[in-house]
Formats: structure tokens, C-alpha cells, sequence
């Protein structure tokens, strides 16, 4: 048995495709061993920059032989066909067994297909991997053929055991494998040998490299926590940043540095995306001030000054920055001082998307909605007015045109600096979300208006323009804005007919929006425990298209159908209503009318009318309040008595006025319980 | 060689060590080209020479115009003129990362001392129809050279891949010489008879080229011109092959990409003018791709471009 080690070094690799790459790379090199018959007990993979870091560990030396069985010709068969099969088997003639089959007796051969070391695998598979490597986006270099992520370097393939190392024999356009590695670019030294992993991790970290991607990554993280907290700070977390730049040091030293007085002024958003995006730089909270004054750089070198000119150069860099930052933010500040409908006006020039005109049109779209909107969410119809008319203003500004993703921000500071209402601010800048499921939703009513109608116009629009997402393309973030939606009625106890705001769409493609609503409702509910079933046992009870009693139905629903008695009210309810609908197709007829207790023979059937009665008017005032959770209560009562009835009464009876009584009686069932859901839909 | 230690004095001083440096690789040290370009790539010696077979390594500086980049002068890093300096290697060279690290050294910068990090950047260029993977270079957080591997040039793959290397000169010369504003930089030797700063010899240029350039230039002889730019480029392709004065075949792939360079310079005046919507720009792009496209088509059947007749 022996360990193998693969070092794949190259230039440096983009961050973003280091982590998915070195699974990659394990992923296809163990499944090539295994699939050539070498198993392993350990594999682990490393990565920095510059290098992918495979090890296997205890991988058979052999892998094992086998026995293959090829017929040959009859028995009886001319000599010349018997010599052709010994000349393709190898064999001789008394190597040849007979073996009588269901046609007759034929010859048969065993050929051992011996076991092949390891070795010539091992070199197969990585040839393969590399040849084969499913970077999201390789490149060739010089006048090769080959393609990696960035040109590569070196190959070291060892297999090793502590008697030794033997070097894979490889080449690949013109790389040949070999036991060499070396150290930090700027740091180290000449490359050395390898002789084992725990050879190569040692060598590496005397040569300024730590290869473990945890151990850097915990390395910066502790030295950031640390030494902000020495001097006062705190690191506003990043773990998105935190993996980008662990993947783009070997030898991470973290530095701190001071924003200049002059920029402390500039919103906190464009300091934090402004040093984040562009400088990779951690922000620092000061914990007495609140503020964001510091930042964090993570340096790849140690230097004989402790880094002082590395930061000095990044402080000076970032001050330009920032000074172009405040430069759009005066120019903004000019057009803002005069009101921001020249932005407006500019909108005209945004495309918003090719078949669904400009931003200034879509601004009046959301202005009328929004309007439309505010009565039913409660808001205040003059500041929804004012909210929408400036919610996209900032997309014509110099700041969101040099950062997007402070759209709505922006907004928000530029309606501060208007003195417009506070709620108008906050609506400008929370319209755009809830952005996915843990984003958080807006609750001021101005804010939700204004979001509900964006959304809603976003959907509307690109249906009417027939571009519905298809498959797992999603370019507009449909899906998103669907569940946008259903969050912001449901966390607001919104309740709105979504059909009547479709009114602008043909039928068919108002009813598919409102399937595909309807799609994300279900996967909404689905990450809240409530299954598809009730899911759409609620919908179908739901003829106003409300979301928000939809969800309250299911909820509550889901809670009692967990129980026994719900899931035997279930199963009531479906003889009742299979019994029902059977009659209703056979006579033709609906029984709707009340049934009449003088035709009742029972005492289940008296019961069961008296408690469906009394239950009515209590299920009707629970759901005239939304608390669906006791009217479906209410309901599960009617479990007992629909069991007794069942089973002492035959519905079908041979007196017909008795029959159709009996059947009036199991509409008023249905009836009943399909004010809440229609249980025939639930599963099992 | 220059000693490391030994720090340049001035702005001229790093563009002559840079192409004594790679001279002395083995570079052919070209001059700027004499039509205005947005970058050093649009350099027909790397544009049209990075396409075909035949190895090519020019360095050169280039003068480089991004007409809404101007700032009157005034924005310490931003300018509507500025120098590139350009290396184009074909084959890109084995080591051509430490060939570029030992070019800082050579300018000044201690590769000990400082931040040096090769930081991914995917480079395309929607005019040209080109693209490449690479990174652009950060010296202590600050890019001081792009750094790219041309995979496809005008829509053609390109076999071999030439190594391209770009210095901003005005930013890398900022920071070797400790300077905060771009019109500071010393231009040659503070101590030379005459001195000079970069802002004695641009600071006005920027004002003028700024005001031209985004409230003054006729948009409408503009306009005018990239119509003329596109007509004559395309015509030039057109002509056949065969001069009919000497009956010899010259096609004449350099005088039309002269007008597709015009026609691209004269679109990025227009859209700092402000008059292209955000619609008609792709259109815009797209006919100077076209332009740049065919004269890579004409470049390929010259002997340059490795047609063998």
C-alpha cells in the first residue's frame, strides 16, 4: 500500500474557482482509481492560488486480476477456425476447455487479465483529469495544446511508503511529472523535493506557504478579530469576502488602516462596497463611534518593515477611490439639490429591457400601481405616490452608475438629503427586496406598497412580453420577485385578489403568472414543513386568489392533518365526498338543498345535521376573523360524528327520498369543509 | 541591467528603462501609433499581429484616449489622454510572469518590500471581438498593469496564444516616485536644465480636451465622420487584390483598420458627448467589430498574417 501525492502548480487561479476545482480534482481522480480497480482509504484536497493538492492515501499497490471467458468456435469446427481462436486467445490447445452449452459444445477460453501496479493507473487517470478538467473557464498559452485555468506550471506526482518515493511517469504537452515543489513566490528560495505530504506541507510552510485552505482561512480571520479589537475596532463580518481573499494568499498578513478623516462623511454603503469591491479590503466598525473607520487588508508577503509601505500604498489607493466616490456624490448632490426629476426625465435614456421600453416608463407604471396598492396594504397614498415617482431616480446617478449594487441607497440617502418624508426614504431604498427567502421583507406599509407594485409590474410586464423563465434560466430573477410577493403579503396580512391585478394580461398568460406564483407558494410552504397537498387543497377552496388566507388555511390546516383525527376526517371526508360525487354524475343532479330531518331514521343522522349546523356558524365566524387555526378546529370535530354516521348508515338506501335526503346531507359536508380546503387532494 | 536600488528619477526615465529592459529580452521597440487609440491593444502591431502564426515580440508606448475619462486636469489619477506602455510576446514566453516581475524590479519597485498579486481579470474587448484570461496586477492594491493571454482575437482563435502586458505608466510612475497628483510627476530629471512636470506639459491639454470633448465637438460632423470612417474601410477591403498598376496582389488590411480605428475613436467621442442611448451603443459597437473583423480578414491573407500564396 502507498500514500500518492499530486501538486498541480500554475499560475495564479481565480479565487472563485479554486475551492470548486480542487473538489473537482478529487472528485475525478479517486473515481478513475476506483473505477480501474485501485481503492484507497483516505483522499483530502488542498489548494492556494498557485496550486491544487491531491492525497490519497493507503492506495492498493495492484489492482486486482481478473478472469475473462471468451467462447471459440464449435468442437466440430473446421482446424482453421480452432487455430484462428488459440492465435487471438494466446493460448494452446490444451488450455482450451469444452463446455456443452444449449446449442451444442464449444470451445472456451479463460483469459487472467493480470492486476496492473498502480503506478500506470495512477498516471492514466491524472492524464485524464488534466486533459479533461472541467474549469468553468480554461484557457491555452504559448504554442500548446493543453488547457488549464491559467497556464500550468509543474506536475509533481509521487507515490510513496517509508521506504520510499517513486515519481508518477507523466507527460502532458510537454510537462513531465516530477518530485519538485516550490515555495512562496517572493519569500523562498530554490524549488526542493518531496518526499510525503507532511514533507510537503513542512517544506511549504518553511517556504512561507500555508497549503491548508482552513488554516489560512482561520489564520486571517483570527488576526483581523484580533487586531481590530487592539485598536478599538470591530470587523464588520464578510464571510463571502473572507473566502475570496483566503483564496488569494499564500502567506496572509493582515494590516490596518485608517480611512481619512476627509471621507468619513460618505455614506457607510459606498465606503463598505467601495473598499470591498474594488480593494478587498475588511471594514472596520469603531465601536465608540459606531462608524466605519478602519479597514483590513490582507497582504501576501512579509516584509522587513512589518508592511508599513504595503499599507501605505493601500491607504493612498483607496483615498483616490474614495475621492472619486465623493466626486460623483458632489455631482449627484447638484442635481439632487434641485430636486431629482431631471433623473426622472434622464430615465427616459435606461433601458429597462428591449421589449419592455425605457425606466422613465416603467417609473410611471409603478407610480399608478403603487397608488392602486396603497388602500389595500393601508398605507398613505400621497407618500406611496411620492415613494414610487422616486424609487428607480438613483439609477441615473453617477454613484449607482459606478456601483449598482447601491441602487435604492443611494435613493434613500439623495430623499434624506431632500428632506422628503422618512418613510418615502425607506421605502426608495427597501423596494428592492425581500431579495430571496432570508432577506429581510419591508413591514412599513409606504415600503411594502411600493415593493408589492414593483414586483408585481416586473412579473406582469415580462409575461405580457411573453418572457416567462423557462427551465433553470431565470436572467430577470422572476422566481425571486414571485417570492417576493408571497412573502410581503404573508408577513403583512396582506390579502389581495392576484388575479384582478392581472387584468392587464390576456387570460392565458394571467393564469400561467399565476400558476407559476402559485409554483413558488408551494416551494415557499414546502421549506415551512407544509406539504404540495395541502398546499394545493388550499388553493383549490381559494376563489380569490389570496395568497395570505391561503397561507393562514395551510398552516393551520397542516398543524390538525398531523394529527389522528385529522387524518381521519380526511379519510371521512373522501367517502363522504367520493359517495357524493358518484351520485351527483350518476342522477345528474346537485343536491344541494338542506336535507329534512323527518326523513332521518337514525340518531347519526340527526347528530351529525345538528353538529354540522352548529359548526357552520362557529367555522363561519372563525373565518370571517382569518383565525383559521380555530375554524379548523371546528372541523375536526366533525370527525366523530361523520365516523358514526358511516357507520351506521348505508347512503344508497332503496327508499329514494331517504337516499337523496341522506345525499343533501353529505353535500352539506362538503360544503362545510371546502369553506376551509378541499381535502379530496390530500395525499394517502 | 539597472540596479533595483537604483530608483528612476522621472516619468521619461521609466518608459526608457522599460524598453531597455525589453529590448534587451528582444523585443523590436516600435513608436506609438499616429492615429488616436483608446488603449495600446488597438495598436495594429498587436491587434493585427496577434492573429496568424508567426512569433512577434514589439514593445512600444502608446498614447491612449478615453475621452469620458477626462477630468479637466484636476482628478489626481484620472485623464482623458494618458501612456500605456505595451508588450506583446507571440508565443507567450514559459516564464513570462517572473520576466514581467524582474521589469518592476528594473523600474524601481522592491518585489520584497511591496504587495505584488496577480488578481484574475478577464479582459474582453466587445470592439475588437477579442478576448483573453489573465489578471491585472496589484502593486500594494493598486493595478499597475494588466496582464493577458489572448484567446481569440477579431473571432478568431488565436494559435499560437501571444502574452500581452500593459503598464498604466502615469499610475506606475505615480508610485514609484511617490507622487499623489498625476500633474506632479516629474517629467524628466528634476535636476535636468529644463524641468518639468507632467502638469506643465498636460494640464491644460486636459482642460481643453475636456471641455471639447464633452460639451463642445460637433456631434453632428462626428457622426458624419464615423459614417465616412466605416464607408472607406469597408470599400478598402473591397478593392481586388490585384493592383492593376504593378499586376502584383497587395491587400491593404493596414490602411482599412486605420479607418476602423478612426471609427472607434470617433464612438467613444460621441458617447462622451452623450448622444448615443444606451440602445443605439451596441449597434455602434457592433458595426466597428465588423470593421475590425474584416480587417482581420485582409490581415490573414497578407504575408504578415501567414498566407503563403
Amino acid at each position: 500500500m502507498k500514500d500518492l501525492l499530486i501538486e498541480l502548480f500554475s499560475e495564479e487561479i481565480p479565487s472563485g474557482m479554486q475551492a470548486l476545482g480542487s473538489m473537482n480534482f478529487k472528485k475525478l481522480m479517486t473515481e478513475g482509481l476506483v473505477d480501474a480497480g485501485l481503492t484507497y482509504e483516505n483522499a483530502a484536497v488542498f489548494f492556494t492560488p498557485t496550486r491544487l493538492v491531491l492525497i490519497v492515501s493507503g492506495l492498493i499497490d495492484m489492482s486486482s486480476s481478473e478472469i475473462l471467458e471468451r467462447r471459440g468456435p464449435r468442437t466440430d469446427a473446421p482446424e482453421n477456425a480452432v487455430l484462428g481462436f488459440l492465435r487471438s486467445t494466446g493460448l494452446k490447445r490444451n488450455d482450451l476447455e469444452v463446455q456443452k452449452v444449449k446449442n451444442g459444445e464449444f470451445f472456451f477460453a479463460k483469459i487472467k487479465k493480470p492486476g496492473r501496479p498502480s503506478g500506470a493507473i495512477v498516471s492514466e487517470t491524472l492524464k485524464k483529469t488534466i486533459e479533461g478538467f472541467p474549469w468553468p473557464k480554461s484557457m491555452r498559452w504559448g504554442a500548446g495544446t493543453m488547457k488549464w485555468a491559467r497556464p500550468l506550471k509543474n506536475i509533481m506526482g509521487i507515490l510513496y511508503d517509508e521506504t520510499g518515493a517513486n515519481v508518477i511517469d507523466l507527460t502532458i504537452d510537454g510537462l513531465v511529472a516530477n518530485n519538485k515543489s516550490v515555495g512562496h513566490r517572493f519569500l523562498a528560495g530554490q524549488s526542493f523535493s518531496v518526499n510525503s505530504f507532511d514533507d510537503l506541507k513542512l517544506k511549504l510552510k518553511k517556504s512561507f506557504v500555508i497549503l491548508d485552505q482552513a488554516e489560512r482561512r482561520a489564520e486571517i480571520k483570527n488576526s483581523a478579530t484580533n487586531g481590530a479589537f487592539a485598536l478599538g475596532f470591530d470587523v464588520v463580518e464578510d464571510e463571502l469576502l473572507l473566502n475570496e481573499v483566503t483564496g488569494l494568499v499564500e502567506w496572509p498578513t493582515v494590516l490596518i488602516g485608517q480611512i481619512d478623516k476627509e471621507f468619513l462623511e460618505l455614506p457607510a454603503e459606498v465606503l463598505q462596497v467601495s473598499m470591498r469591491q474594488h480593494q478587498k479590503f475588511f471594514s472596520l466598525k469603531r465601536k465608540k463611534t459606531n462608524r466605519i473607520e478602519g479597514f483590513i487588508t490582507v497582504a501576501n508577503i512579509k516584509t522587513k518593515d512589518q508592511g508599513a509601505t504595503i499599507l501605505r500604498g493601500n491607504q493612498k489607493v483607496l483615498s483616490a477611490r474614495l475621492s472619486d466616490a465623493k466626486f460623483f456624490l458632489e455631482n449627484d448632490l447638484r442635481v439632487v439639490n434641485s430636486g431629482m426629476l431631471s433623473w426622472i426625465e434622464k430615465l427616459k435614456n435606461v433601458t429597462f429591457h428591449k421589449k419592455l421600453g425605457n425606466q422613465n416608463e416603467r417609473v410611471e407604471r409603478l407610480r399608478v400601481k403603487s397608488i392602486e396598492l396603497s388602500d389595500i396594504v393601508g398605507a398613505n397614498k400621497k407618500l406611496v405616490e411620492q415613494a414610487a415617482l422616486f424609487a428607480k431616480a438613483d439609477l441615473a446617478s453617477e454613484m449607482v452608475y459606478e456601483f449598482p449594487e447601491l441602487q435604492g441607497v443611494m435613493g434613500s440617502h439623495y430623499a434624506k438629503f431632500c428632506d422628503f418624508p422618512v418613510e418615502v426614504a425607506l421605502a426608495i431604498r427597501e423596494h428592492y427586496s425581500p431579495l430571496g427567502p432570508t432577506d429581510k421583507c419591508p413591514t412599513e406599509p409606504v415600503s411594502v406598497t411600493v415593493s408589492l407594485a414593483d414586483k408585481l409590474d416586473v412579473l406582469i410586464s415580462f409575461w405580457k412580453a411573453g418572457e416567462r423563465p423557462t427551465g433553470s434560466k431565470d436572467p430577470f430573477a422572476l422566481r425571486r420577485a414571485a417570492l417576493g410577493v408571497i412573502r410581503l403579503l404573508v408577513e403583512n396580512n396582506i390579502s389581495l385578489d392576484l388575479v384582478s391585478q392581472m387584468s392587464s394580461l390576456e387570460n392565458e398568460k394571467a393564469l400561467d403568472l399565476l400558476n407559476f406564483i402559485y409554483d413558488r407558494f408551494r416551494v415557499f410552504l414546502r421549506d415551512d414543513d407544509v406539504t404540495h397537498d395541502i398546499v394545493d387543497a388550499c388553493l383549490a377552496a381559494n376563489s380569490n386568489n389570496d395568497i395570505f388566507i391561503s397561507y393562514l388555511k395551510a398552516k393551520a390546516l397542516s398543524k390538525v392533518l398531523n394529527s389522528e383525527s385529522g387524518r381521519d376526517l380526511v379519510q371521512g371526508f373522501k367517502r363522504s365526498n367520493n359517495i357524493l360525487t358518484k351520485a351527483e354524475s350518476d342522477d345528474g343532479v346537485s343536491y344541494e338543498l338542506d336535507p329534512d330531518t323527518k326523513f332521518f331514521e337514525v340518531k347519526e343522522e340527526h347528530e351529525l345535521w345538528s353538529d354540522l349546523n352548529n359548526l357552520s356558524d362557529e367555522v363561519a365566524k372563525a373565518v370571517a376573523q382569518n383565525n383559521f387555526s380555530v375554524a379548523v378546529e371546528y372541523l375536526a370535530e366533525l370527525r366523530k360524528p361523520i365516523d358514526n354516521f358511516f357507520s351506521m348508515v348505508k347512503v344508497n338506501s332503496e327508499n329514494s327520498i331517504v337516499r337523496r335526503n341522506r345525499l343533501c346531507l353529505l353535500h352539506r359536508i362538503k360544503t362545510t369543509i371546502t369553506k376551509i380546503a378541499d381535502l379530496s387532494l390530500i395525499e394517502g | 541591467m539597472t540596479n533595483k536600488t537604483n530608483k528612476p528619477k522621472s516619468f521619461q526615465e521609466i518608459i526608457f528603462r522599460l524598453q531597455r529592459y525589453w529590448s534587451d529580452f528582444g523585443c523590436a521597440i516600435m513608436q506609438p501609433y499616429d492615429i488616436e487609440v483608446g488603449a495600446g491593444t488597438f495598436h495594429p502591431a498587436t491587434t493585427l499581429r496577434a492573429l496568424g502564426p508567426k512569433p512577434w515580440a514589439v514593445a512600444y508606448v502608446q498614447p491612449s484616449r478615453r475621452p469620458t475619462d477626462g477630468r479637466y486636469g484636476e482628478n489626481p489619477n484620472r485623464l482623458q489622454h494618458y501612456y500605456q506602455f505595451q508588450v506583446l510576446i507571440k508565443p507567450s514566453p514559459e516564464d513570462f510572469q517572473s520576466l514581467y516581475l524582474k521589469s518592476l524590479e528594473v523600474i524601481g519597485i522592491d518585489l520584497k518590500l511591496h504587495d505584488i498579486r496577480f488578481v484574475e481579470d478577464d479582459w474582453e474587448s466587445p470592439t475588437l471581438g477579442a478576448w483573453g484570461l489573465g489578471w491585472e496586477v496589484w502593486c500594494d492594491g493598486m493595478e499597475v498593469s494588466q496582464f493577458t493571454y489572448f484567446q481569440q482575437m477579431a473571432g478568431y482563435d488565436c494559435k499560437p496564444v501571444s502574452g500581452e502586458i500593459t503598464y498604466g505608466l502615469e499610475r506606475l510612475a505615480m508610485y514609484v516616485l511617490g507622487v499623489n497628483h498625476v500633474m506632479e510627476l516629474p517629467f524628466n530629471d528634476p535636476s535636468s536644465m529644463h524641468h518639468v512636470k507632467y502638469g506643465d506639459i498636460f494640464m491644460q491639454v486636459e482642460a481643453e480636451y475636456s471641455r471639447w470633448n464633452f460639451d463642445v465637438a460637433d456631434t453632428k460632423i462626428l457622426f458624419q465622420h464615423f459614417e465616412d470612417a466605416e464607408k472607406e474601410c469597408k470599400a478598402i477591403l473591397a478593392t481586388k487584390e490585384i493592383d492593376p498598376k504593378f499586376e502584383k496582389r497587395i491587400v491593404m488590411a493596414h490602411p482599412a483598420y486605420d479607418q476602423c480605428l478612426k471609427a472607434s475613436h470617433l464612438f467613444n467621442l460621441l458617447d462622451a458627448r452623450g448622444v448615443i442611448s444606451v440602445t443605439e451603443r451596441q449597434a455602434y459597437i457592433g458595426r466597428v467589430r465588423a470593421l475590425a473583423k474584416a480587417c482581420a480578414d485582409g490581415f490573414l491573407l497578407t504575408d504578415a498574417g501567414g498566407y503563403l500564396e
